[in-house]
């Protein structure tokens, strides 16, 4: 098999205390797809993205990206790679702009983050850049509000601007769309599928909607371990999936739930229509 | 964190221009009014306070051990000026680069540990230095080290004279207020800025935060250090007084009462604080005087959380 593999964990291990949060999980993310994790709650799937950024340490197990081993590698310096992250709560700057939230991100390659005797004004040449992320995104109405002050989905949108401003090889994305309502939802739906090309995107998503809208394969978590892989049909078709997710066996008929868009909302109709 | 909002004077009627023109001016008449030898201590003060919150107020670091960058300027000084007769510049230079480089010690181990844990290990690593000081053959122990000469500016201009001196203390803590100024408004700035605001964020987009933390400990230890080397100068004195916690304590005094994270709150909480100190210990009250500044602080802690400044600028935005 040719694989281009941008991503592989091998035999990861994450022990607390004699529980096992992530159980042996072998991830292989082939360059250039959207791949999802999903699981309910508690299968570890935040456990993991924490292990593949090093926001914790793997108990065992090693992390090789484009075939080079980075388990000893610091946070910063797997975002230096180019594997840049998101996180489940909003990551912004509250009491930045939301040009200058962008802008900080852009900061980063210039090399003058140390110069504290400069004016920030030099910082003025990135804005055009930071403009452009914005406006890929939706916000260049937004760009001179305090951050703190942009309703949720817009933080949501200014944070993969800013990831985007890495310009990164590979993102992840830690439930993207939680806490959304549903036009929400696909706005940022769109907004992932569009700054995909050309970049790699591993997601954490509990809506299954906007799994099967988006991602190329499928890696499903249960209890820390890997359950299954494929994509979408194969997976939802799957009868441990359906039981590992709403506890039902494949030949029970599964009831329409309508649930509202909570934060961990799973969209069944379209999960079981698939 | 919640803590420390920038201090943009842009939303308030008073362009920065204007208002640092009115202190200027102020500054520059004040030695003709009141005693010369005050308004040095409260500008040795006030710069002291500044660069303990460029560390808490834009960084969000609170360090409980600044006394020792205070007080090693304050030593090394002295001790240069006693004995080896070099001009005062070069002795405050001295100064502050020798808390600057205990600075990037201790700097380096704290910035490791975060909230409580920093604020710590600041407080036992300053203990440490209390304690050889204590006991180092140059700094004179309990009597610390008296009579320093003021010395001669450039090799001329004999700051023996009150007037003199408190010129050369205002340029040395404008200096300090500008580096401070600027350091909050360079690209270092926002980085630290991001950093305070949302850590771990900072980390995933790549900055090892901890080296951006680490400078401006350095960078505040050693305007601390500038402001004990100063200090030194003007009372011709470096005393226990200076490295003990409760100088460190008297900082962050100073700093909620003025407004952490405003660039103008160090200024007026260093001079509310020197002022009611000064007024106190001459008077009657003046056993009482810890208790009075405990009052003071319990009441700023509790009703203005936001210090003078901050209070103020809240006032002024809700009303004009």
């Amino acid at each position: 098999m040719t694989q281009d593999l941008i991503l592989e964990t091998k035999n990861l291990i994450k022990a607390f205390k004699g529980f096992t949060a992530v159980d042996d999980v072998n991830l292989q993310i082939e360059r250039g797809s959207i791949h999802a994790l999903i699981g309910p709650n508690g299968a570890g799937k935040t456990t993991v993205f924490n292990l593949l950024t090093k926001y914790l340490a793997p108990t065992s197990g090693c992390l090789l990206f484009n075939g080079k081993d980075i388990t000893a590698l610091p946070s910063a310096s797997i975002a230096r790679l180019g594997i840049v992250r998101s996180f489940q709560i909003s990551a912004v700057f509250p009491n930045l702009s939301v040009l200058e939230n962008v802008r900080v991100a852009l900061q980063r390659k210039e090399g003058n983050s140390f110069h504290f005797w400069k004016h920030e004004r030099v910082l003025n040449r990135l804005n055009d850049k930071a403009m452009q992320l914005l406006d890929d995104v939706g916000l260049t109405g937004f760009a001179h509000s305090k951050t703190l002050d942009l309703p949720y989905g817009r933080k949501r949108a200014l944070e993969i601007a800013t990831t985007l401003a890495l310009d990164p090889e590979l993102m992840l994305l830690d439930e993207p769309t939680q806490g959304m309502g549903h036009e929400d939802v696909d706005v940022v739906a769109n907004l992932i599928k569009r700054v995909s090309a050309g970049r790699t995107i591993l997601m954490v998503e509990h809506n299954l909607h906007v799994v099967s809208k988006l991602a190329d394969r499928i890696t499903v978590l249960q209890r820390g371990a890997i359950l299954t892989e494929g994509d979408y049909a194969s997976v939802s078709a799957d009868p441990r999936v359906r039981e590992a997710y709403l506890g039902v066996s494949d030949d029970e008929p599964v009831a329409p739930v309508v649930q509202p868009a909570g934060p961990h909302s799973i969209d069944v109709a379209a999960g079981a229509g698939a | 964190m919640g803590i420390a909002e920038e201090s943009s004077m842009k939303t308030t009627r008073f362009t920065p221009s204007k208002l640092n023109l009115v202190l200027l001016l102020l500054a520059l008449v004040a030695p003709f009014v009141l005693y010369p030898v005050f308004l040095m201590k409260v500008l040795c003060f006030a710069l002291f306070a500044c660069a303990f919150n460029l560390l808490l107020g834009f960084a969000g670091l609170l360090s409980f051990g600044h006394a020792v960058f205070l007080g090693t300027g304050g030593y090394v000084t002295g001790y240069l000026m006693i004995n080896t007769g070099i001009t005062p510049e070069l002795g405050i230079l001295a100064g502050t680069l020798a808390a600057g480089l205990v600075g990037a010690l201790y700097g380096k181990l704290a910035v490791r540990r975060e909230g409580i844990y920093f604020a710590m290990v600041t407080l036992a690593l300053a203990q440490l230095a209390f304690f050889f000081y204590l006991q180092a053959p140059f700094t004179g122990g309990e009597d610390g080290l008296q009579g320093v000469p003021r010395g001669h500016l450039f090799g001329f201009i004999d700051l023996a004279n009150n007037l003199q001196m408190y010129f050369f203390v205002l340029a040395i803590f404008l200096f300090g207020f500008w580096l401070i100024q600027r350091t909050v408004h360079s690209p270092f700035g926002q980085v630290l800025k991001a950093i305070r605001e949302n850590e771990p964020r900072a980390i995933s987009l790549g900055y090892n935060v901890n080296d951006y933390k680490w400078v401006a400990f350095i960078i505040s230890a050693g305007l601390a250090g500038l402001a004990g080397s100063t200090k030194t100068l003007v009372f011709q004195l470096a005393s226990l007084t200076d490295v003990h916690w409760h100088m460190s304590g008297e900082v962050v005094l100073m700093t909620l009462v003025g407004g952490m994270g405003t660039l103008f709150g160090p200024l007026v909480g260093a001079a509310a604080i020197v002022t009611i100190q000064n007024y106190l210990s001459g008077g009657e009250l003046g056993n009482y005087i810890h208790i009075i500044m405990g009052a003071i602080f319990v009441v700023c802690v509790l009703a203005f959380r936001n210090g003078i400044v901050g209070q103020f600028r809240k006032v002024l935005k809700q009303n004009f």
